[in-house]
């Protein structure tokens, strides 16, 4: 894990430690608007108070690592993967928000997961993800009778 | 003695046939776990939490406890017959006991992880059961103030101090500190960090947050560089059993990797990864067989098997007596405690014995069941590792939103979760470690009620926290475990002492 520094500014090092600056802002702002109950002390301003203070110094840290090009060395990235399983993700979010229940949308997550996972056979992995849906279905919403996102298909059932 | 009557009612709990039952499903999920890579025991109790939320406490948290211990097992499975140990705490394990099974030793090196653990197990198990009531003694004198301290020295040895960079750790712990300051303060009402979005009102929730980072990062991370991967599994060829060389070998690397293990793991420094490498790196040297180390040494599976089984049981005797959670896994076996509004701690002791002590005699069961589990039919367990990738890890998408909107049925959650699947991949990609997040969510807004507890008691006085004499050590002691590591630098380094 030792390898020769090498003495280039880290960019992606340096948006981490500006993210980090970012959520302390916002950290202090949302602090501002509290107000104070107890007249002794800060109260449920404390917390956030630290929080954000550690994060400007945290900020300052990651990116003086970053100026130095401490940053761990990253393998080359492949997005097409990501983007499928995000786009599953998506596609089951948006299922759901319209009240389609959550089958259709997860069979379509399990086949876009396998797909981004190198498998080449979307339309027999989209019957193995509903058929798993259908068994957690009978399994959580029947049996431990926890309630699921219903949609048609789920009413068939 | 005091410890053994409290055993034997224990006992009494854990030997109820539900009981019983739920030790046994814990162990068998924790084992195949284990045995899968890309699930650890710490997403397993994540996803299990909102379908036990209906169970009766003691079973489920009788069966976290098996998941745990069933992950320690199962994980030195994958670290010997693939060489991609499925948890950190198995990359020693990996270090030797891929090359026996290569060279067609798979059998005993099985067999000298499963009895080290077996051997380590027990032994620290019963450490637990001594160590706790004088841990509860001392804990029942702390003030809020003293907490508060201790929740420091837990925050900086978790994230900073034995990390590979005490900077990239801490982040990871204010990221999560962060988190736990979303949703509405108990204690004045008034909402934080949460824009007007009503699923925020209610705080981060931790299964949410772990079966983000954990599944669905992991799955991101696995994904974006499947090509770089491969991963060849060894036929377990040759006996199973040890022979008398090899039992001669073994004992005394299991002993000392417990040595090394309980105590380690019962510190508030966190993780699995330190006392199997010092367990590597002692057998390594006390070797009388030098030439093997590298090619396949029995004593370098032993001990750091041991080692890690053993600083599993370290970690549940913080956990227990001060509800301190050193490890991912033991952030949510807290959560899990929590959902049933029961704070473990010596409160917990007192008035909830039987769930206490019956958690710590099931112990014992569920490692003697993971023996018998674990070496006769360990050839079923290797089985899982035909699932093809792909399925693996479309099932385990599946079933972390399926989990997480059964928690808590809203789109916005499973938005949520798809953050902090982002959040998981990025902090894998660039090297963040990721437990002290789910610690930091945890362990945050209890360390703030103790703070503010102890800053209205004091009237606002933020000195009370250095009048404890208590307290002041206890924050001594994290400051010290937070400059050691940018003084020395490489503390880390018990990680890479592999060669």
């Amino acid at each position: 894990m030792t390898t020769t520094p090498h003495r280039r500014i880290d960019a992606a090092g340096l948006v981490i430690a500006l993210l980090l600056l970012a959520l302390a802002g916002l950290v202090w702002s949302d602090m501002t608007k509290l107000q104070i109950l107890s007249p002794y002390d800060l109260g449920p301003k404390v917390m956030p108070i630290v929080v954000s203070i550690g994060l400007v110094l945290l900020a300052i840290g990651n990116g003086i690592s970053a100026f130095r090009g401490d940053l761990p060395a990253r393998d080359s990235l492949d997005w097409k993967p990501i983007i499928l399983i995000l786009g599953g993700l998506a596609i089951l979010i948006i299922l759901i928000a319209l009240g389609w229940g959550f089958m259709i949308g997860t069979a379509i997550l399990f086949a876009a997961t396998s797909t981004a996972f190198g498998r080449r056979a979307f339309l027999v992995d989209l019957l193995i993800g509903a058929g798993l849906a259908v068994f957690v279905y009978l399994l959580l919403g029947k049996l431990l009778t926890l309630s699921l996102p219903a949609g048609p298909l789920e009413n068939l059932l | 003695m005091e410890a053994f009557l409290s055993l034997a009612n224990g006992l009494s709990v854990a030997i109820q046939p539900m009981n019983l039952l739920f030790a046994l499903i814990g162990v068998l999920l924790g084992t195949a776990v284990g045995v899968l890579p890309g699930i650890g025991p710490a997403l397993t109790v994540a996803l299990l939490l909102p379908i036990t939320f209906k169970l009766d406490p003691a079973g489920s948290i009788i069966m976290f406890a098996g998941i745990y211990y069933g992950g320690m097992y199962g994980g030195s499975t994958t670290a010997i017959l693939i060489n991609t140990p499925g948890e950190s705490a198995s990359m020693a394990t990996a270090l030797e006991g891929n090359k026996m099974a290569k060279a067609g030793r798979g059998g005993p090196a099985l067999a000298t992880a499963a009895i080290g653990s077996f051997v380590a197990g027990t032994i620290a198990t019963l450490g637990l059961t001594f160590l706790a009531p004088y841990l509860v003694d001392i804990a029942v004198s702390f003030g809020p103030e003293d907490y508060f301290a201790l929740m420091c020295v837990a925050f900086i040895t978790v994230s900073a101090t034995f990390g590979d960079s005490p900077i990239r750790g801490l982040t990871s712990l204010f990221i999560g500190l962060t988190l736990g300051l979303v949703g509405i303060d108990i204690l004045s009402g008034q909402s934080r960090l949460s824009f007007g979005i009503p699923e925020l009102y209610d705080n981060v929730e931790v299964t949410t947050l772990a079966v983000g980072l954990f599944a669905v990062g992991e799955a991101l991370y696995v994904a974006s560089r499947r090509r770089i991967e491969e991963e060849k599994l060894e036929p377990v060829r040759g006996s199973l059993w040890m022979t008398k060389q090899d039992w001669k070998r073994s004992w005394k690397p299991w002993l000392r990797g417990t040595l090394y293990g309980f105590p380690i793991g019962a510190l508030p420094a966190g993780g699995a990864e330190i006392p199997t490498f010092l367990s590597y790196s002692t057998e390594k040297r006390l070797t009388k067989h030098p030439e093997e180390f590298g090619h396949g040494a029995i004593e370098g599976v032993a001990g750091p098997e041991a080692a890690n089984n053993a600083s599993a049981a370290g970690t549940l005797v913080p956990l227990l007596t001060l509800g301190l959670p050193t490890s991912a896994t033991a952030a949510m076996m807290l959560a899990g405690f929590q959902q049933y509004g029961l704070n473990p701690g010596p409160l917990l002791f007192a008035e909830r014995p039987d769930l206490v002590w019956g958690l710590i005699a099931s112990l014992f069961i569920a490692n003697g069941m993971l023996l018998v589990l674990n070496l006769p039919l360990v050839g079923l367990w290797v089985r899982l590792l035909a699932i093809p990738q792909p399925w693996l890890y479309a099932g385990i998408l599946v079933f972390a939103t399926i989990g997480t909107i059964a928690a808590n049925p809203s789109p916005v959650e499973l938005v949520m979760l798809t953050a902090f699947g982002v959040l998981g991949f990025l902090m894998r990609r660039f090297d963040f470690p990721i437990a002290p997040v789910v610690v930091g969510l945890i362990l945050g807004p209890v360390a703030e009620s103790q703070l503010r507890r102890a800053l209205a008691i004091s009237l606002g006085d933020p000195m009370v926290l250095l009048e404890s004499p208590i307290s002041a050590t206890l924050l001594a002691i994290a400051l010290i475990a937070l400059i050691l590591p940018f003084v020395m630098k490489g503390l880390g380094r018990f990680k890479a002492v592999e060669d």
